[in-house]
């Protein structure tokens, strides 16, 4: 198997699924001859053409409103917004429309779009850039919302979520990107999304991350190990549907928990999280949950961002804290 | 260097064939079979009472808040006669009559504007879009369905309405640009009506008319006289063809009036005066259209009562099908279908825990 990066798997997806399908198009700014400024879809154009790999103008809501009639119509439009901080201009086609055709319709017509945008801080960009705001998309009914947390997951979802029925929101760390590569194999693997998994065993506590966070936590994991701490770890994977079972699983064994996001902790991801685990493990916790998370703040310009990012120290404290209760 | 002009500027057409005070232009008239114009002198008439007839059961409170057509019948159904049944149509909220021409039931309105989602259902024979609600949000999908169509070569085309408040909204400029840069055969049909809700054209827009909108996109645009059946027959007609001949998509401006309020919630007596709606009935695209059919012995006293009392029957022989049809409706636990291609188990308990309220008599019980 080959070593990719994050980059070069999903890649691999979309090179594979196009292949494979001629309903599937890509649509957004620069995803052309130029490749995507994260070169996601770098090669594409030569092999598949303008027909297919089409180069938009700069228009957000034009990418997604235009995928919503191509989906009606049957094709399956992968659209990139280049950063997940511009999708806001395109938040409406997708509250509006794409989440709700086929409920409108009674299931008359669907819309199998996937809107792919790299999302999150860690790698100093400008403003607007660096935004990780899952929850906006995963409070829109209809929609749903997955984050591989590295290159073999990212490459088998964007594979699931381009053949899924329904609308599906695919953010991309950027700071994954290229951060670490994995084997990857050359024929078909697809995950199921709402599917989470359980990365690491462990008895003592349960740390519950995704995307980016996945690599501090199993780092906080392997540091707490050292003092004897065993953490068990779920990626997520997708954040809705969520998938609960494994994590009220998991709380019910291990009595603690500790969840990490980069979004903004306020009606943030991990509020429905430990929700979830109240609902379904409330009588086995043995200490309140924390949350490790963004702050209520716009993630500060790049000289500040690791101050607002959690970080394996923020990790580790709030598990020795859980486990001091 | 110095400043010099730029040869761009273009003019825009304007059409009418037949005016309000009867005159007809016969260099321009269509050449539409007697029989092809009493189908269409009926559906502008089915369009017509069936509004009126919405209306008083709104008053009674036999249905919810919708939006009249009432003068925009020739707009609409002028239009969407040049489409094929394999052709698709996106409308906005306000296009009634063209949604019964394309094959919707009166029915499944009338369910409509009682709140229920089953009046939504568009059948598998009709490629069209269900009505969008948010203001020129549908026109891009209009796009992507002509990019798909064109993708896909199957030589259909896509009409698609809008009224003159969508001009202002940034969906419309990304939709005519996209359009025009990936030439698809799109129609594109503003009915111009004068007022979005209570904000009248010239606070709209600062341009003389939409048509020349167009110009800035580099695409055909036309003004007609959207209350002149025939001019927007033909008008449509020949962006139809445009757009199957691959020249690409049309901006055509029917110019016309919302005789009626925005919707049943509104009242324009606030904003607009008596004077300019009268002004506006003289222009009525109905019995202006009934006068060129009689004048061409087409229709006479006695078929038009025929029609009249037909259309009528049609009418009551719908709310009395749904009338007697609604109560058997309303499972409030359908509310979680068709939300997803399969329901996620979270939903699956939410929809158990609705059920469990509903046999505790309506007790909310959450857990």
């Amino acid at each position: 198997m080959a070593k990719m990066t994050m980059v070069q798997a999903l890649n691999l997806a979309l090179r594979q699924e196009m292949t494979r399908d001629d309903s599937v198009v890509m649509l957004g700014e620069d995803v052309g001859p130029d490749g995507g400024v994260f070169r996601v879809t770098d090669g594409l154009f030569d092999t598949f053409g303008e027909q297919r790999v089409i180069d938009t103008p700069l228009a957000e809501s034009a990418i997604i409103g235009m995928a919503v009639g191509m989906a009606v119509y049957g094709l399956k439009p992968v659209c990139e917004i280049q950063f997940s901080g511009f999708a806001y201009q395109n938040f409406h086609q997708l509250e509006n429309h794409a989440a709700r055709m086929r409920w409108r319709t009674q299931g008359r017509l669907n819309v199998p779009l996937v809107m792919r945008a790299p999302y999150g801080g860690g790698v100093r960009a400008l403003e607007h850039h660096s935004e990780s705001r899952e929850a906006y998309w995963a409070h829109t009914p209809g929609l749903k919302m997955v984050i591989p947390s590295g290159p073999r997951n990212a490459r088998a979802l964007l594979v699931s979520a381009i053949r899924d029925p329904d609308p599906v929101i695919f953010y991309e760390s950027k700071a994954l990107y290229r951060a670490l590569r994995e084997e990857v194999p050359e024929e078909e693997e697809t995950l199921p999304i709402g599917t989470s998994q359980l990365v690491r065993e462990g008895g003592d506590l349960t740390l519950i991350a995704y995307g980016a966070m996945l690599q501090p936590t199993l780092e906080a994991a392997a540091e707490l190990q050292k003092e004897g701490i065993e953490a068990a770890v779920v990626d997520l994977l997708t954040i809705s549907p969520l998938d609960d079972t494994l994590i009220v699983q998991s709380i019910r064994q291990t009595g603690r928990a500790v969840v990490v996001h980069e979004a903004p902790r306020s009606f943030g991801p991990g509020a429905e999280i430990i929700a979830r685990l109240m609902e379904g493990a409330f009588y086995y916790l043995e200490a309140p949950i924390e949350r490790v998370t963004g702050y209520d703040v716009i993630i500060p310009y790049f000289s500040r961002e690791k101050f607002y990012i959690p970080t394996v120290g923020r990790i580790i404290e709030a598990a020795r804290s859980t486990l001091s209760q | 260097m110095p400043r010099k002009q730029l040869n761009i500027a273009r003019s825009i057409e304007y059409l009418s064939i037949l005016d309000e005070h009867g005159n007809l232009d016969k260099d321009l008239e269509p050449d539409i079979p007697a029989e092809k114009l009493l189908e269409l002198y009926r559906a502008m008439l089915l369009g017509r009472r069936f509004d009126e007839r919405m209306l008083d059961l709104q008053r009674q409170g036999r249905i919810g808040t919708f939006p009249p057509i009432k003068g925009q019948e020739a707009a609409q159904l002028g239009a969407v006669f040049q489409l094929r049944p394999r052709d698709w149509m996106v409308p906005a909220f306000r296009e009634t009559a063209a949604e019964i021409w394309r094959g919707r039931s009166l029915e499944s309105v009338i369910l409509y504007y009682n709140g229920f989602n089953e009046g939504t259902v568009i059948s598998a024979k009709q490629k069209d879009m269900p009505m969008a609600v948010p203001v020129a949000t549908q026109i891009l999908h209009a796009v992507g369905l002509g990019y798909a169509a064109k993708y896909r070569q199957t030589n259909e085309i896509v009409m698609c309405f809008f009224g003159d408040g969508a001009t202002s909204e940034g969906d419309f400029h990304e939709a005519l640009n996209c359009a025009a840069v990936y030439q698809t055969p799109v129609v594109f049909v503003c009915q111009n009506n004068q007022w979005a809700i209570s904000v009248p054209l010239k606070k709209q827009t600062h341009t003389t008319t939409i048509a020349e909108k167009s110009l800035a996109y580099n695409m055909a645009g036309i003004q007609v006289d959207g209350n002149d059946v025939l001019a927007v027959f033909n008008a449509v007609g020949e962006a139809a063809q445009r757009a199957r001949t691959g020249g690409g998509p049309t901006l055509v401006e029917c110019v016309t009036y919302r005789i009626m309020m925005h919707t049943t919630a509104d009242d324009p007596s606030r904003y607009r005066s008596e004077e300019e709606v009268k002004a506006w009935e003289k222009k009525d695209p109905l019995p202006r259209f009934a006068a060129y059919l009689e004048q061409k012995e087409i229709l006479d006293a006695g078929s038009r009562q025929k029609i009249e009392a037909e259309v009528l029957e049609q009418i009551q022989t719908a709310i009395d099908a749904v009338e007697k049809e609604m109560p058997k409706l309303g499972d409030p636990r359908d509310m979680f279908n068709h939300l997803y291609a399969e329901l996620p188990p979270y939903l699956k308990n939410q929809q158990k825990e609705l059920t469990r309220c509903l046999e505790n008599g309506g007790e909310v019980k959450n857990g």
